[in-house]
């Protein structure tokens, strides 16, 4: 489908990063921070090193983009995370997971039916 | 109006309290707790004890959030259970009726099974306030010596290298982590152990904790061939044990754990179990499988708190997941993936394995220990970057990866939500890049595939 090979590169750059490789070198990048509450154990080391003082811990608890205006996009809490819960989104795929927002709230998240493995 | 009693202030305890609150304004919500502080990450405390963070950082819910949810909060332990009264009594003799109880008292780590578990210098890795502790002594100590086989053990180890202690990792096998490693993963994390200064002592087991002249401290340890080995901390990394003196003369039916259904009820009406001291049908092994780990105590917590306010819902456990971070080395572990009979076997002649692990270390699961008959794994090693498969049938049930995280997260989805890799068997019996690549691919064109397909 001529559509999907126009998006090809678009899904692939949405591919999950770890610790710090796509993190921006300096400050001042657009972006944002986004947390995987699946892997986050809460224990605070993003907020901690947080220049700016951030709850990032609320934000990756709630499973939510870190929208916070006040956020200078450092990369700190990405590279700090010890369990690469944290990643690095760029401008561009922001504006795709925004327009196609996927569930985000762990709370109100309903596990999808898994299949039966056949046995 | 439903009082709904939780006993336990970890992880699994306070999501329900908050998806209870989400539900149901009007119901009371008391939560007991045996500790003096507020709910606090316990897989933290590993940061902690490295100095990543401070012990007030590592508090992840403050005072506001418990007014805020108007949920009360008791700091005195549970004590005594009355099924037929529905009332539990603490120990401060207060008595609190319940329409619905949640147990999530968690698990406590094993003590010593030694003579001499009660000196000052044997410290353990469990609670806040046992890690400020352990963090008082590190000050002091010179020399420590580390037993267990788990993750707590080498977090403990960890720690007490960047305390600048002279640390001694005590094993009673001959492979680091060899419930969950083979040899040439133990043989990385070995290496990355003796950058960070740790004296790894295989096959030695310690017989007793010496004290000193006043029998107050430590002063070392005699080991099974009755050596004596000088030290002034001993660290206790062997496990842990889900709390059960909360249920153990009720008519609660428990196993290792308390048995729970799909609705995280027990046996006995009005009666819920969460968290680590829940024991969960687990699809893949087909039994009641017990998880010590956050993500998973934080989705029991949640199943129960749906079911406590009246909507059924079944959980459906995940498959185990754990990503950590050991002496700067990524390891994520999911699923099944007991490396111990990874040879061929020879015409039967394994040796029978035992069926319960004796001891689950904090942040590892029953399931991971456990193997699919028949089945056949792969392997790819790169370096410090390794990738380990366990493929039973048509699916992936268990996956190791060292280093390079890039595969984790894809992998966990695959074995989740049991995606059919038939036609990518062979490849990934090839190994080596081979096999990063063809997974690589696989799971490009099943992201696509998801994309192309309307929500």
């Amino acid at each position: 489908m001529p559509l999907i090979n126009f998006l090809q590169p678009l899904v692939q750059s949405l591919k999950l990063t770890t610790n710090g490789s796509d993190c921006p070198a300096k400050p001042l990048q657009m972006g944002r921070v986004v947390p995987d509450p699946n892997r986050c154990v809460q224990c605070g080391i993003c907020e901690y090193n947080c220049p700016i003082g951030i709850p990032v811990r609320d934000y990756a608890h709630r499973g939510i983009p870190v929208d916070d205006h006040n956020c200078i996009t450092c990369g700190q809490c990405v590279n700090v995370c010890p369990r690469g819960t944290l990643r690095w989104e760029t401008k561009t795929h922001t504006l795709i997971a925004d327009r196609f927002p996927t569930t985000v709230d762990p709370i109100l998240y309903k596990k999808q039916e898994v299949p039966e493995k056949a046995l | 109006m439903i009082h709904y009693l939780i006993v336990g202030n970890g992880a699994a305890g306070v999501t329900a309290a908050e998806v209870i609150r989400n539900r149901d304004p009007q119901g009371v919500i008391t939560i007991v707790t045996a500790e003096s502080c507020l709910m606090y990450s316990r897989p933290g405390l590993a940061y902690v004890l490295l100095k990543e963070i401070s012990p007030n950082q590592v508090i992840a819910r403050q005072p506001e959030w418990y007014a805020h949810h108007r949920i009360k909060l008791v700091h005195s332990p549970a004590k005594y259970l009355d099924i037929d009264t529905q009332q539990v009594t603490l120990e401060n003799q207060q008595t609190l009726p319940y329409d619905r109880l949640l147990i999530a008292v968690g698990a406590r780590a094993t003590p010593a099974p030694y003579d001499g578990g009660h000196l000052k210098g044997v410290v353990y890795l469990d609670t806040l306030e046992g890690t400020k502790d352990l963090l008082r002594q590190a000050k002091r100590g010179r020399r420590a010596v580390v037993i267990g086989g788990g993750i707590t053990a080498l977090e403990m180890t960890e720690g007490m290298a960047h305390n600048g202690v002279e640390t001694h990792y005590f094993l009673r096998r001959d492979r680091l982590w060899g419930q969950v490693f083979n040899e040439s993963e133990a043989k990385i994390l070995e290496e990355y152990m003796h950058h960070h200064n740790v004296n790894i002592h295989y096959n030695t087991e310690v017989a007793e904790i010496l004290g000193d002249r006043r029998g107050n401290k430590v002063r070392g340890v005699r080991l099974k061939n009755d050596e004596e080995f000088k030290c002034d901390l001993v660290g206790i990394g062997i496990g842990v044990r889900p709390q059960l003196d909360l249920v153990q003369d009720t008519p609660i039916e428990i196993d290792r754990a308390i048995l729970v259904n799909e609705f995280m009820e027990s046996n006995v009406p009005n009666v819920y179990a969460a968290g680590d001291c829940a024991q969960v049908y687990d699809r893949w092994t087909q039994q009641h499988m017990l998880d010590i780990l956050w993500p998973s105590a934080m989705a029991e917590g949640r199943a129960a708190g749906l079911n406590m306010v009246g909507q059924k819902e079944a959980y459906i456990k995940g498959s185990p997941f754990n990503s950590c971070l050991l002496f700067g080395l990524h390891i994520a572990t999911i699923g099944q993936i007991n490396p111990r009979r990874d040879k061929p076997e020879t015409n039967g002649s394994t040796k029978a394995e035992p069926e319960v692990i004796q001891h689950l270390s904090r942040g590892s699961s029953e399931v991971w220990f456990t193997q699919p008959t028949p089945h056949t794994s792969a392997w790819s090693e790169d370096g410090h970057n390794t990738l380990r498969l366990i493929i039973s049938g048509d699916y992936l049930v268990g996956a190791l990866v060292i280093g390079d995280q890039s595969l984790a997260d894809p992998l966990r989805y695959i074995i989740e939500n049991q995606i059919n890799i038939h036609d990518l068997i062979p490849y990934l019996h090839e190994g080596g890049s081979a096999l990063k690549q063809s997974l690589q691919q696989f799971w490009n064109q099943l992201e696509m595939n998801q994309a192309a397909t309307p929500v």
